[in-house]
């Protein structure tokens, strides 16, 4: 703890911190928006379209980021979309890291032929730009909320088992893990016991690091309308629909977009954090 | 005459947010053909004050608090580094400890010696070359028109030391200044660096100052000794004086602890006990005083001046309040 | 080197094989394709017709032996919009995608380099901060969003600049940059990164002690030596532009590859999503093979090794 808390206080540190209070801002406006005094943020309203921000350093107004093409709040919408945009992106790293570090760990501890069938795959995915990939897929199956969360995974798994296998096979050789098997430990036990705990503090900065890279995918796959589809609000579906009224309503592209700078960075600047804490040598991306 | 004059430079370093005076006040000089060696730990300021010299040392941390440190008639401290950079390498050679790191490792060797000469002496890329491979057969390179194409990689540690050597001698330097040149090699190879470089000097009549932590080496290549302790001179000396007659209890540790000094069949070799001074944290006196057992009353209070020693030879000069041979007596 | 290259090639077409295979098994995951070709309404008869046509009532096996060697003849089939192959259809719009990743990795790794040295040799100053910052905010702002910035700034408010579209040099400045931008910033901090690693080497020291000028030493003895991590990353950036790239050519009207493949996509025109995807992947694979020797031969170290 103390060891944190240096680590926090160093110049670098202050960034950190800075992401981490940001993260957690943003994560409670996503979990307690519903409990806003905000307006419905799909209920449209044809009088009110296209309403500039009425924010002053005074008062709020009724709509203090405006209204969109069809007359609903786009502060609502924002917040509404956050819950949204974490729920999925949360949802894939969560799903793509357990599978990326389970195959790691198979791939590091066992070795041979399943090791070097595993990397393969891995590089064949890394030659297909994330993006082309998801896209791909995400036509194939057909755009909905669990086939996007499917996908966000499946792009994201690689770089997990690449980081993890590296791990496992530094700690396979230590003693501990020698003497677990010399006494006739089981293979999972010694994975799940001795091994996973060292695994953990990789995966966890790579989850990190991966947070951003699944957020601006899933944004670009909303904004090509291959993402979350209406009538959940997404920062990326907003963006796409504000871009046909960019003359004459500037307010409609620039808040979602400004949202979503602030959650890449402030992950950004936390993973970058952890990276630098823990370690230093996972800085190779 | 002397070559270099060091008069009073201070040399301070800062570290989170405490600042030591590593060097506080030194004072001594190098005559013309000379060769002095510095003998001290790690935290001497042997290293810290020739770096402070030529402009090398970096600041911050470091910061030069004061003093003088005249070469051949000009202050090397007051001077603008754009001059200072035009006797780098050209009349003042440096030479470090590290040879696996001291080269860039991915230019070739070729283009490394080359540099100071097309620097310095205005050569062509294709005259340095030229001039390069001569250079590695005086440092006892052979085939050198083909390694110079080669990387440090290729090299082993003895024969990068060897090419230092020959990017250090380049530009002919009148002064050469080596910091534990042969601190990292193997024992055998440091002997053959010892005795190319006694030879070099010799064959280009440089003046030369030495480096180093081990009293064996200075007994060696230098003609007169200068043991540092805590950015102070404890003793300096003829290195035939200082041997026979060492009057620094300081000296005198270092040199029991060589491995053919003077000892009981059998025994042990002796250390210094405790640790090197915190400079961090200074105590009033002799800055030796603490792990010193000769150490008086008087020692533990005041800082002793360096004085002449009375009945040696001229030039061994000595700071202590102790006589040490009759306390050895 | 030859061997090491001959091996790097071997897995640049093992990756290829491999992308070939994602795109067959994902172009099956569609369900029938016969269903989609065909207007609706249409008779069983014709369905059983048009699936006998494109051999989908074989075995799946042999379907892939087909795929791939139709894929190795460039032969993606025929595209249902252009009635024409798909491949030449892909390989027209490859010159506007070439001109705007090229121009914005250009952007990226001239803006980056010169921004990552100016943050390392003023380290500690304004300069590095102001630096730092904008590579932060570079690195988190979403290409598409950026692009929309742009447009509203330049082309909407100022009126400097073309809102998209395809029509000389002028036309390719907001998009290169929108492009470019997380390349620069990416490298930005790398460069800084590494260069205050190298110029803490000892090796620095040594040249400075030859009396070399600060120029030389800076452009020999610290870039030289920061470049190597930089070119590594050129390669695994390459991949976020050639994806960023399909939105930003949508954000602009650019008729490249990218948007190409997301109307083809809407069109459910499915030869020229493969073979567009396939076009970029082996370009990818290209460019990572021309980094790998770049590597070496910037790092002699590296070449011994191989």
């Amino acid at each position: 703890m103390r060891a944190v808390w240096q680590a926090l206080t160093r110049r670098s540190g202050w960034l950190g911190l800075f992401g981490a209070t940001l993260l957690v801002v943003l994560v409670l406006l996503a979990l307690f928006g519903p409990w806003l005094d905000l307006p419905d943020p799909t209920r449209t309203n044809l009088r009110a379209r296209m309403v500039g921000p009425t924010i002053t350093w005074f008062s709020l107004g009724a709509h203090p980021l405006g209204t969109d093409q069809l007359g609903r709040d786009i502060l609502s919408r924002i917040v509404a979309g956050s819950r949204v945009t974490l729920m999925v992106a949360g949802a894939a790293v969560l799903l793509g890291g357990v599978l990326g570090t389970l195959l790691g760990l198979i791939s590091g501890y066992f070795g041979g032929w399943v090791d070097r069938i595993l990397m393969r795959l891995v590089d064949i995915q890394l030659a297909l730009p994330l993006m082309l990939l998801a896209l791909m897929v995400v036509a194939a199956l057909g755009p909905s909320l669990r086939n996007l969360i499917g996908v966000l995974a499946l792009v994201s798994w690689v770089r997990y088992a690449r980081i993890v296998r590296g791990q496992v096979l530094a700690v396979r050789e230590r003693e501990f893990v020698q003497s677990a098997r010399a006494i006739g430990a089981s293979h999972s036990r010694i994975i799940l016991r001795h091994i996973l705990p060292n695994v953990l503090t990789p995966a966890l900065v790579v989850a990190t690091l991966e947070l951003a890279r699944v957020i601006v995918l899933e944004a670009g796959l909303s904004f090509l309308g291959l993402g979350i589809q209406p009538p959940d609000p997404s920062w990326g579906r907003m963006l796409a629909d504000g871009r046909t009224y960019i003359s004459s309503a500037w307010w409609i592209i620039t808040f979602p977009g400004l949202a979503l700078m602030l959650t890449v960075l402030a992950v950004n600047l936390l993973g970058d954090w952890l990276r630098d804490f823990f370690d230093p040598r996972l800085a190779v991306r | 005459m002397a070559l270099l004059a060091i008069e009073g430079l201070s040399v301070g370093f800062a570290r989170e947010g405490r600042f030591a005076r590593v060097i506080p006040d030194l004072t001594y000089s190098v005559e013309a053909g000379e060769t002095l060696g510095i003998v001290g730990e790690s935290g001497s300021g042997k290293s810290v004050h020739a770096l402070a010299l030529l402009g090398l040392l970096p600041q911050p941390p470091g910061r030069i608090l004061g003093g003088r440190a005249v070469f051949d008639g000009h202050d090397l401290l007051a001077m603008p580094e754009a001059r200072l950079r035009d006797l780098r390498g050209g009349r003042i050679g440096m030479i470090f400890q590290d040879p696996m790191t001291a080269l860039n490792p991915v230019l070739t060797i070729g283009r490394q010696i080359a540099e100071p000469l097309i620097r310095h002496k205005a050569m062509s890329m294709r005259q340095a070359l030229d001039r390069a491979t001569d250079l590695l057969a005086l440092v006892g390179i052979r085939d050198g028109a083909r390694r110079l194409s080669q990387y440090p990689h290729e090299f082993s540690g003895g024969m990068r030391q060897r090419v230092m050597i020959a990017i250090a001698i380049s530009c002919e330097p009148a002064l050469l200044i080596a910091d534990e040149p042969t601190t990292a090699l193997d024992v055998t190879v440091q002997g053959q660096i010892l005795d190319l470089m006694a030879e070099l000097r010799d064959r280009l009549r440089m003046t030369m100052v030495w480096i180093t932590h081990d009293m064996g080496v200075v007994a060696g290549i230098a003609d007169t000794i200068q043991v540092m302790y805590a950015g102070r001179i404890m003793e300096r000396g003829p290195v035939n004086a200082v041997f026979a007659s060492p009057r620094s209890a300081y000296t005198y540790g270092l040199l029991q602890s060589l491995p053919h000094g003077a000892r009981p069949p059998g025994g042990r070799l002796m250390q210094i006990p405790g640790a090197p001074p915190d400079m961090f944290a200074p105590t009033p006196g002799d800055p030796f005083a603490p792990r010193n057992p000769f150490a008086t009353p008087r020692c533990h209070r005041e800082a002793p001046p360096l004085r002449a020693v009375e009945d040696s030879v001229a030039g061994h000069m000595v700071a202590a309040w102790y006589d040490l041979p009759r306390l050895l007596a | 080197m030859g061997r090491f290259l001959l091996s790097r090639l071997g897995d640049g077409i093992v990756a290829i094989w491999g992308v070939v295979t994602i795109v067959f098994v994902v172009s099956r995951l569609l369900g029938d394709p016969a269903i989609l070709l065909l207007p609706v309404g249409a008779t069983e008869e014709q369905l059983q017709a048009l699936r006998a046509g494109l051999g989908l009532d074989r075995p799946i096996w042999e379907q892939y032996v087909t795929f791939l060697g139709g894929a190795l003849r460039g032969d993606f089939g025929q595209s249902f919009q252009f009635m024409r192959p798909a491949l030449s259809v892909v390989l027209e719009r490859m010159p506007a995608t070439m001109a705007l990743a090229g121009s914005a990795l250009l952007v990226g790794v001239v803006l980056g380099c010169v921004a990552g040295s100016m943050a390392a040799l003023f380290r500690g100053t304004i300069v590095e901060g102001v630096v730092m910052l904008l590579a932060l905010l570079g690195q988190a702002t979403p290409v598409f969003w950026l692009g929309l910035l742009l447009i509203l700034l330049f082309a909407v408010d100022l009126g400097l600049l073309p809102t998209g579209g395809y029509d000389g040099p002028m036309s390719l400045v907001l998009p290169a940059l929108t492009l470019g931008t997380f390349t620069t910033a990416s490298i930005a901090r790398l460069l800084r990164s590494g260069m205050l690693d190298v110029m803490k080497d000892d090796h620095v020291r040594t040249a400075r002690a030859k009396g070399l000028l600060p120029g030389t030493v800076f452009l020999w003895h610290i870039a030289r030596n920061s470049l190597i991590p930089v070119v590594t990353m050129v390669g695994i950036l390459a991949g976020e532009l050639l994806g960023g790239s399909v939105v930003t050519e949508t954000v602009f009207s650019w008729p490249g590859v990218g948007r190409l493949i997301v109307q083809a996509m809407e069109a459910k025109d499915f030869p020229v999503v493969q073979a567009g995807v396939m076009v970029i992947a082996t370009i990818f694979v290209v460019i990572n093979l021309f980094v790998d020797l770049l590597y070496g031969l910037l790092d002699p170290r590296i070449r011994a090794r191989r």
